[in-house]
């Protein structure tokens, strides 16, 4: 299998949905030179200027353009640079993207792949460094993912191109180098969650980066005899239930872990439901870890008051057990 | 005096439009009186010569954008009138299933991708559907069709930008009927015209009376030529006037007494009646395009009023292909 980072895994993604179907393209700020991060590195060489467009900043026409080239017969894969950014663009996703199969009585579909790279990533402060994903959950129309290796970003964001639903695809900006195996060729359902470790005493459900901090903090459970179950839940919408319903029907236990924001997080739906129709499997009040409800800092020590630890979900595991 | 050019077949083609356009807009009127169509519709009764003018000098695969105000965009683009009512009424075999209404109309199959509730939203959506045909060599355009408030919401500076910098075939028109909600737009925008904002941004501009039909449509083909020649976007300014209020509830009490009136006179409606008077078109033969008007949008009324709600499960159905709820889930 060959080893490639997160970055690499989406450029191949993307490499290859546009080499097997002439309607895909790009566009977003600075693609020509590889985007801001590298994940479109070379493209344009290959598949040219008006395949890989380079865009004004203008993320409310960068947006609006693609759901008009959407309804219009291709399928944008749209770039937002930065998560924070494609606020600018709210109303065309929300308001048109999400509404206008709808509206127009499925008329036309809107098959956008709108990445927005997301997350805490070397003191950005709090305009270059949320995690929104739960805000997207609540819009009807939309699909949110959120993928934590490699081969999940090159399985799930070609998963995400070729549905013809508007997919918001949300990379973490602290993942770009991390290597993994990863096989051409292998897509990943959107909405089908990974068991990342198997476990018996508790589950712990995650997503992007915060799921390799919940994977870290099973190394600490593990040597005081707690062997816990991740979950890496992939998708925010639609997100498996099952998959968490079975491990806790193993378990007993469920903790959620999320870096963005608790207030409404998508930690609270996932209670909730958990609550209202799996109550029976829950043996303790389950646990949800994020972040306090307050901006994100620049200076670091500030910066890591938000962030939830190994530590912290270990400690959560201990009190839960 | 009669224009020794006047093309007495077209304007009366015209003619016949405007009339269908004005039919439509009074029983939809009359139906939201009565309370059969329930949500908000918004006239545009007195600009019937832009949608007939603009969509006159399009092809049936052109794309066409409209705004909340779309009912005679819609039509003169060629959808369907009684499918238009059911959808205003809410019906079942309304044209959005009735999922949409008035500010949601849109007919795909004759290139009319719909009105918007969001002003200026569709500027954007348009340069895209423009970007679109261009990617895919196709020689089809866009228009976009916004009214005077839309020009002071962002995306009239980033849609515009966006199809100079890509030389996009897209045509621009600024319906401009004076009032913006129900504020004077005037009043609240910096600047000569949208048209001197387009210049600005490198996009030729033209200006023309809106309530002139022929002048709109003769605009229009010019316009549309240099477009699909690939000369880029280009703009029309068309400077008409909403006779009626913001809703068909507003009374425009806001407007100084007099002004709707003086502007009656100058309804584009009126004015070809005359021009095809003066060519020499007998009253009873106007008259008989005024009947069949009537006649037709009667029908659609009627058709509508008796139509059943549309299919409760339909209220899940078009929302995506991934993670839909079936009924049963809520």
């Amino acid at each position: 299998m060959p080893s490639m980072t997160y970055r690499e895994a989406g450029r191949l993604a993307v490499q290859e949905a546009m080499r097997a179907d002439p309607t895909v393209w790009c566009v977003g700020e600075d693609l020509g030179r590889g985007g801001v991060f590298g994940q479109y590195a070379g493209l344009e060489a290959e598949f040219g200027t008006d395949r890989i467009c380079s865009a004004p900043i203008s993320e409310a026409a960068i947006m609006g353009a693609a759901v008009g080239a959407a309804m219009a017969g291709t399928r944008p894969i749209v770039e937002m640079r930065f998560a924070d950014f494609a606020l600018c663009a709210i109303d065309e996703l929300v308001n048109q993207a999400a509404k206008a199969r709808y509206m127009f009585g499925g008329q036309s579909k809107v098959p956008i792949t709108v990445r927005e790279p997301m997350g805490m990533w070397r003191s950005s402060a709090a305009q270059h460094s949320q995690s929104l994903e739960s805000w997207y959950t609540h819009i009807p129309g939309l699909v949110v993912v959120a993928p934590s290796t490699p081969a999940d970003n090159y399985g799930l964001l070609s998963a995400a191109i070729e549905a013809d639903d508007p997919v918001v695809y949300m990379e973490h900006k602290n993942l770009w180098d991390v290597s993994g195996e990863v096989n051409s060729g292998e897509i990943i359902p959107l909405g089908k969650a990974r068991i990342a470790r198997s476990g018996t005493d508790v589950t712990i459900v995650s997503w992007s980066a915060q799921l390799h901090t919940a994977l870290d903090a099973t190394k600490i459970l593990s040597r005081e005899g707690i062997e816990a179950e991740v979950i890496d839940l992939r998708s925010l919408w639609p997100w498996d239930e099952e998959a968490v319903a079975k491990s806790l029907s193993k378990t007993g236990r469920l903790i959620v872990c999320h870096e963005a924001v608790s207030v409404s997080g998508f930690g609270a739906e996932i209670l909730a439901t958990i609550s209202e129709r799996h109550f029976g499997l829950l043996k303790r009040p389950p646990i949800r870890l994020a972040a306090p409800r307050i901006p994100i800092s620049y200076a670091p020590n500030l910066e890591d008051e938000v962030r939830v630890t190994a530590d912290d979900i270990a400690q959560a595991a201990r009190r839960i057990d | 005096m009669v224009k020794t050019n006047l093309d007495v077949g077209r304007l009366s083609e015209r003619f016949r439009m405007m009339l269908r356009i004005r039919a439509f807009e009074e029983f939809a009127i009359r139906a939201a009186d009565e309370k059969l169509v329930l949500g908000a519709i918004h006239p545009s009764i007195g600009q019937e010569a832009c949608a007939t003018g603009i969509c006159a000098a399009l092809r049936k695969d052109d794309f066409l954008l409209s705004t909340h105000r779309g009912h005679g965009h819609t039509l003169a683009k060629g959808a369907d009138a009684t499918a238009m009512m059911r959808e205003l009424f809410g019906r079942e075999g309304g044209i959005c299933g009735g999922k949409g209404g008035s500010m949601h109309i849109a007919d795909f199959s004759v290139g009319m991708l719909g009105a918007n509730g969001v002003v200026a939203a569709n500027i954007n959506i348009a340069a895209g559907a423009a970007h679109a045909a261009k990617l895919m060599g196709q020689d089809k355009i866009s228009v976009c069709i916004f009214g005077d408030g839309a020009i002071n919401r962002g995306p009239f500076l980033e849609g515009l930008n966006w199809a100079a910098a890509f030389k996009l075939p897209v045509l621009f028109v600024c319906e401009d009927n004076e009032w913006a909600s129900t504020t004077r737009s005037k009043d609240v925008t910096g600047g000569d015209s949208p048209g001197k904002r387009a210049e600005a941004l490198g996009i030729a501009a033209e200006q023309v009376d809106g309530n002139d039909v022929m002048a709109v449509e003769d605009a229009t083909t010019r316009l549309v030529a240099a477009i699909r020649a690939g000369g880029g976007p280009r703009l029309l300014h068309a400077v008409t006037y909403r006779l009626l209020g913001h809703t068909s509830v507003d009374k425009a009490a806001y407007r100084p007494d007099g002004e709707a009136d003086k502007k009656w006179t100058n309804c584009p409606i009126s004015r070809a009646s005359t021009l095809l008077t003066g060519a020499g078109m007998s009253q009873t033969e106007l008259d008989s395009f005024r009947s069949n008007a009537f006649d037709e949008m009667q029908a659609a009324f009627d058709d509508a009023k008796a139509s059943p709600w549309p299919n409760t499960v339909n209220a899940y159905a078009d929302v995506q292909d991934i993670g839909a709820l079936q009924p049963l889930d809520t």
